[in-house]
């Protein structure tokens, strides 16, 4: 179809199928051209229902400088359990050597009060950990590939693909006996070493792990310095390679991104979402910078969209405020900041 | 290509489109991302930092560091940079030095420095400093008006509407705020009707351009994008601030919340900048010359600043 004719189909497609709702002088050809006017969803095709994976207590007590003893990280839980989160990452099974912050995996699996209907994944980067994982109770893992050759490199001494075929041992004994399999892919917005990351290598790490049977990817932006633009195209990528409702979006907001980069990932039909109560986690790649996007700052803004998550914001505020009296550090969440309730 | 003209005559909906032919989404995607409709080209950013952002700090600042912070923000590009505020001294001591920083900034060509005149005694006060650009401040919720200034909206239009007549007679350009256009401290949840009625207001009595300020920050892209249909209708959107092409900010993010002890305030210039650079909007404005002058002002303020892209170039105290 020539370029031309195509514009012309475009015009005439444009000018009777969508409303002039803002009255822009270009109307947005966005893939969900049915714009309504009303709701506070307003035509954006933003989903009904936002489901939250909740990293704090891994990704986000990992990246923080103090180190927290077992019964506090099991009363965060707890406490994370009762504010209505529906997937909380509990902890990993890396070597101790590697990540003593999470040295207590076993202790703080079996210490937990499970909520019904609460996940509990936990990270398992080989079998060892995955075993170990499964004897402490483990009903639920995550593994992880990177976007970067430069960041798989400097961070687990291998390459991209060396990384995923050491998984498949993993994929295999989970699928043997029955347990779901997360895959995190991280660098998808950029990398501290290579700097650009096409959106094709993040599409390509992304469908690897879908076709070994993750059944859900979470598309890290590591060093949170991608923007709505690099976010909209990185997604255009990896969803004509796996379904949409299979994707979720990690965002770091070391540049303030990160509400401006869920939103328009909503807008793409996504429709699960990382984020860290107080925004625990700061950035190993910048040193003093902000890391997770706070999860307290998330629900605001879902539940403000109508978008239903199932927490309840004022508890999931107390569980940060109990884990920054613990670590003696103010929270990153803007939310938790303001005192000013409406 | 033979069957275009035959699905263009039966086919009025895009739906109906992709389902005759699912090939053409890819098509229509990549269409967009290159021609990138969506978003302007070019946003103009409203620098507050120095009369907001330094306002609604706890620490007042010295006349000579307001001068250096004004003129280093003078050389990053920035178009428009609020200088400060003819206001009593009485109620807001921030800005007891308007006349000294408004004669003692160098003023580089092509930029703009508004200042605040809440009424006739402070226009004409900032007219005899030198203004070349003054702005008033409505609000669309009644009780923040009465708390604030003490008066009614409609009290409030009559003093701005003596300010922009003379204002015009003078030739002097009016920049127009509503405050608390997504929520107010006093009222909560805020009309959009009612933030649409104050703006058109402020419009046809004068002002060139509206700024929408979501004042205590509750706003969501929900609400926004409500208030925006609603005022869209009633001002012009080359006249609108926030959300179209012109963004108001503060650099360092300075300015915190009077009406929410120890949160934020004001969106970070540094942040704003960074977002709209990514998604290959021009400002105009050097980011890195930005983030030095946050650095300086954050230096005297003994504060850390509230940008965390600054935060993430490894400058904080």
């Amino acid at each position: 179809m020539s370029r031309t004719i195509m514009a012309a189909v475009m015009r005439l497609v444009n000018r009777s199928s969508l409303s002039s709702a803002m009255g822009q002088k270009y109307v947005a050809f966005s893939s969900t051209a049915k714009v309504k006017a009303a709701g506070l969803r307003a035509g954006q095709g933003l989903p009904e229902k936002v489901k939250i994976v909740e990293v704090g207590p891994r990704d986000g007590l990992q990246n923080e400088k103090t180190m927290v003893p077992t019964e506090t990280k099991i009363n965060l839980i707890d406490m994370l359990s009762a504010s209505g989160l529906p997937v909380i990452e509990a902890t990993s099974f890396v070597s101790p050597k590697w990540v003593p912050q999470m040295a207590d995996q076993v202790e703080v699996m079996k210490g937990i009060n499970r909520k019904p209907g609460v996940s509990y994944p936990v990270l398992t980067p080989n079998l060892k950990g995955f075993q170990a994982a499964i004897k402490a109770g483990a009903s639920e893992i995550a593994i992880f590939g990177a976007a970067s050759e430069l960041f798989s490199k400097k961070n687990i001494n291998c390459s991209v693909d060396e990384s995923l075929q050491r998984f498949d041992e993993v994929m295999k004994a989970a699928k043997d006996a029955g347990i779901p399999v997360r895959g995190y892919v991280s660098c998808v917005l950029g990398c501290p070493y290579e700097g650009m990351v096409a959106p094709e290598k993040v599409a390509h790490v992304a469908k690897r792990l879908y076709s070994m049977g993750c059944y859900e990817i979470s598309l890290g932006d590591t060093i949170g310095v991608g923007t709505p633009g690099s976010m909209t195209k990185m997604l255009e990528a990896v969803s004509r390679e796996v379904p949409v409702n299979a994707l979720a979006v990690h965002c770091h907001d070391t540049y303030g991104q990160a509400l401006a980069n869920i939103l328009v990932a909503l807008q793409m039909g996504i429709s699960v979402v990382d984020s860290s109560v107080a925004g625990l986690g700061g950035c190993p790649y910048a040193q003093g910078a902000s890391g997770n996007v706070a999860t307290e700052d998330v629900v605001y803004m879902l539940h403000g969209l109508g978008i239903q998550t199932g927490v309840d914001l004022s508890k999931l505020i107390d569980a940060g405020a109990f884990i920054c009296r613990t670590l003696n550090r103010k929270t990153n969440s803007k939310v938790a900041q303001a005192t000013c309730k409406l | 290509m033979g069957n275009v003209p035959h699905t263009v005559k039966h086919c009025l909906s895009y739906e109906q489109l992709i389902q005759d032919y699912p090939r053409l989404k890819r098509w229509l995607l990549e269409e967009k991302t290159n021609t990138g409709h969506e978003y302007p080209e070019f946003v103009k950013i409203v620098e507050v930092g120095p009369r907001d952002g330094l306002q609604n700090e706890k620490e007042i600042v010295p006349t000579g560091v307001k001068i250096q912070l004004i003129d280093m923000l003078s050389g990053t590009g920035l178009a428009v940079i609020e200088a400060t505020s003819f206001v009593s001294s009485k109620w807001v001591p921030q800005m007891a030095d308007h006349t000294d920083v408004l004669r003692g900034i160098q003023r580089a060509p092509h930029v703009r420095y508004p200042v605040l005149t809440p009424n006739m005694q402070g226009f004409q006060d900032a007219v005899a400093a030198g203004a070349t650009e003054v702005a008033v401040f409505g609000s669309a919720s009644e009780t923040f008006s009465k708390k604030n200034i003490n008066c009614s909206i409609d009290e409030s239009m009559l003093r701005f509407e003596e300010v922009i007549n003379t204002a015009k007679e003078k030739q002097i350009p009016v920049r127009g705020y509503v405050s608390c256009a997504l929520g107010c401290p006093h009222e909560g949840y805020i009309q959009p009707s009612k933030v649409s009625e104050v703006a058109k207001r402020l419009y046809e009595l004068g002002c060139y351009e509206i700024s929408l300020g979501d004042t205590i920050g509750v706003g969501t892209p929900g609400s926004m994008l409500k208030m925006l249909q609603s005022v869209m209708k009633e001002v012009p959107t080359n006249a609108l601030a926030m959300g179209v092409c012109v963004v108001d900010s503060a650099v360092a993010g300075l300015g915190g919340c009077p009406y929410a002890q120890g949160s934020s305030g004001n969106v970070s210039t540094e942040d704003v900048l960074y977002m709209l650079h990514g998604m290959g909007i021009e400002t105009g404005v050097n980011l890195a010359k930005v983030i030095e002058a946050g650095d300086f002002i954050c230096n005297a303020l003994r504060r850390e600043t509230n940008s965390k892209v600054a935060k993430a170039r490894g400058r904080t105290l």
